[in-house]
């Protein structure tokens, strides 16, 4: 095993918490120190954006230019919002990253809101994560004591208050729009972009929103420079660590911070210590559950954004799920279809009525009662679904029925010629 | 009803959070946790408290109320058994959890035990992927599942009760 750098998880330990005391011993705070004292808030956009930073929320929109959207020098309220909804199936490394280190996302975020000359943020955190959400209360109540959040920071004339929210349920809260009318107490539908939320976001203002692992880069970004950050990465293109969840059938199946480019063959045998019960690798999602497959075939494969969507998948946000050759790729998707079609919002005709017919769809094929017409029935509803959905979820379940029709058309047609599924017995 | 929804010094310190505010809608979903945590799920009359408090109409707060699916509208047991049915527990072996779930409690999916202990449903990802199959009592989260670890867990949970 290659040693590389640790940021994110350069103080976990398993089962423990680290809080300011041994934060700060670890170097905690020095980044936001450095920040206020000798950055001017354009300073901190453009080493962010040099950074390479990538959203790790699923999207990867680049960090700095975001950052750079935002009206910054316009004054009066605008908001700073940290997306901790983590409902994505296969996606858990923001509770890891909050359980081990919470103080991180918390000076991140300070230095974020100084950068954008931002006075109010908010962490909203999803109902399951109630000892993250305990994490996170004491972390902000140690940060307000110690002087770095509220008024006057430090003495920087900055000021910055982070409310903590916890929600209850639903994968469309993740949603950067939806969480907004989650956040103002409203039924939590996406709204439509334009206006964005740089220019009407939280109750009609300014709004940044971020993923926790984004923003708990930040001060990793300011004390180490951009170009170092950015040289973190396996390949050339990528920058900085990646935190990779990896579950389903493997060996071992923990969290990981790896350089961003690590191959997908390198992940699963070195860190998933190989596909479980020595069976063989089928296929996987290489980031959540909305992430195209890869297959055997991709093993050399750099998981990083652009090498990802070459060959017709996405980094996501890094929860890698493998299948052994055991596994029905048809029950799978219906597994996956069925999460989304589930958890749509209702809104739109495309998701709320095309997603419930795609799983049974896909049901009739895996209960051996599919005709080759509802393969071509199957292809013609994710060309219906995508690009015509009010939000992304729904482009988001094609993601699996998409690289199904793709990559394992034959055992979908092998359902069909048997009249059963061809791996039950 | 003998018992109120929401004990009056919670009462109060919603009131006076929500005078504070600028937006007191924010903390719709903060009050009707705070209603479900001290009975369980949120009556109609629950709804009511949540509207006076934050100076909304009954209506606003249950088109929010009925959004989220971890806001309980119908009364559930003392615990509620989240058990996860998305894809990396479906990978290892979610489904038979869910059997062994319904045999071992003798209720079926959405359904409440008769002696009032524990309603099962089903959830989406609970974020514990690594350690699938899983579930989540209350709040509390248990992976790794099989047979042997689900009659300890609910042995456990039985006896533990609900302060
Ligand atoms: C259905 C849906 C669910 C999402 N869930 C999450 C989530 O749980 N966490 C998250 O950070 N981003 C989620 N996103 C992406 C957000 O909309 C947004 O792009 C992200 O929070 C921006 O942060 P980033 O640029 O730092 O990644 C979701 C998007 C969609 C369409
Ligand atoms: S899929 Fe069950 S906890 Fe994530």
């Amino acid at each position: 095993m290659k040693k590389h750098t640790l940021l994110l998880f350069k103080n976990r330990r398993p089962g423990e918490t680290v809080f300011i005391e041994e934060y700060r011993k670890q170097g905690g705070y020095t980044a936001l120190f450095k920040a206020l004292r000798e950055m001017t808030p354009a300073e901190i956009r453009d080493t962010v954006k040099a950074s390479g930073l990538r959203g790790r929320g699923g999207a990867g929109f680049p960090t700095g230019t975001k950052w750079s959207f935002f009206p910054s020098d316009q004054g009066g309220q605008k908001y700073l919002v940290c997306n901790g909804d983590e409902m994505e199936p296969g996606t858990y490394k923001d509770r890891v990253l909050i359980e081990a280190d919470p103080h991180q996302l918390v000076e991140g975020m300070i230095i974020a809101a100084y950068a954008m000359q931002i006075p109010t943020g908010y962490i909203f955190i999803r109902y399951a994560y109630k000892n993250a959400f305990d994490c996170l209360q004491r972390a902000l109540a140690e940060a307000s004591e110690a002087g770095f959040l509220g008024k006057n920071i430090l003495g920087s004339g900055f000021s910055f208050e982070l409310h903590l929210h916890g929600s209850a349920g639903r994968y469309i809260l993740g949603e950067e729009t939806a969480l907004l009318n989650g956040l103002e107490g409203k039924r939590a539908n996406p709204r439509s972009k334009p206006p964005f939320p740089a220019v009407r976001g939280l109750f009609d203002k300014p709004t940044t929103v971020n993923n926790v692992e984004t923003l708990a880069n930040v001060p990793h970004i300011i004390n180490g420079g951009a170009d170092w950050f950015a040289s973190l990465a396996y390949t050339e293109g990528g920058a900085g660590t990646k935190l990779f969840g990896l579950s389903g059938h493997l060996e071992s199946t923990e969290c990981h911070e790896l350089p961003i480019g690590i191959t997908l063959g390198d992940v699963v045998r070195e860190y998933g210590k190989g596909v479980w019960q020595g069976r063989r690798f089928k296929a996987c999602l290489p980031g959540g559950a909305s992430t195209p497959y890869l297959t055997a075939e991709h093993m050399t494969v750099p998981l990083d954004f652009a090498p990802l969507e070459q060959v017709g998948s996405r980094l996501g946000t890094g929860g890698v799920t493998v299948f052994d050759d055991h596994t029905c790729m048809v029950e799978a998707t219906l597994n996956l279809n069925r999460f989304f079609a589930r958890e749509s919002c209702g809104w739109c005709t495309p998701c709320r009525d095309g997603l419930p017919y795609v799983s049974w769809l896909l049901e009739k094929i895996e209960k051996g009662q599919g005709t080759m017409e509802d393969i071509d029935n199957l292809r013609h509803q994710v060309h219906n679904i995508n690009g015509r959905s009010f939000c992304a979820l729904a482009m988001g379940a094609m993601g699996p029925v998409e690289s199904l029709l793709r990559l394992f058309e034959e055992e979908i047609v092998d359902h069909i010629r048997k009249g059963r599924c061809p791996l039950k017995s | 009803m003998t018992k109120p929804l929401l004990n009056l010094e919670k009462t109060e310190q919603l009131r006076s959070h929500a005078a504070q505010t600028e937006h007191p809608r924010e903390l719709i979903v903060d009050v009707l946790r705070a209603i479900q945590e001290e009975n369980g799920w949120v009556p109609d009359e629950g709804i009511e408290l949540a509207a006076s408090i934050l100076g909304l109409s009954p209506l606003q707060v249950e088109e929010v109320a009925t959004f989220y699916d971890k806001i309980f509208r119908h009364p559930v047991g003392k615990k509620v058994i989240h058990v996860c049915d998305s894809i990396c527990c479906w990978s290892r072996g979610g489904e038979w959890i869910v059997q062994i779930l319904r045999e071992k409690l003798g209720i079926d999916l959405g359904e409440t035990t008769s002696d009032g202990e524990f309603t099962l449903l089903p959830t989406c990802c609970l974020g514990a992927c690594g350690e699938a199959p899983a579930m989540m009592i209350g709040f509390t989260l248990y992976g790794n599942l099989d047979a042997e670890k689900i009659e300890a867990i609910l042995a456990k949970e039985r006896s533990g009760g609900r302060p």
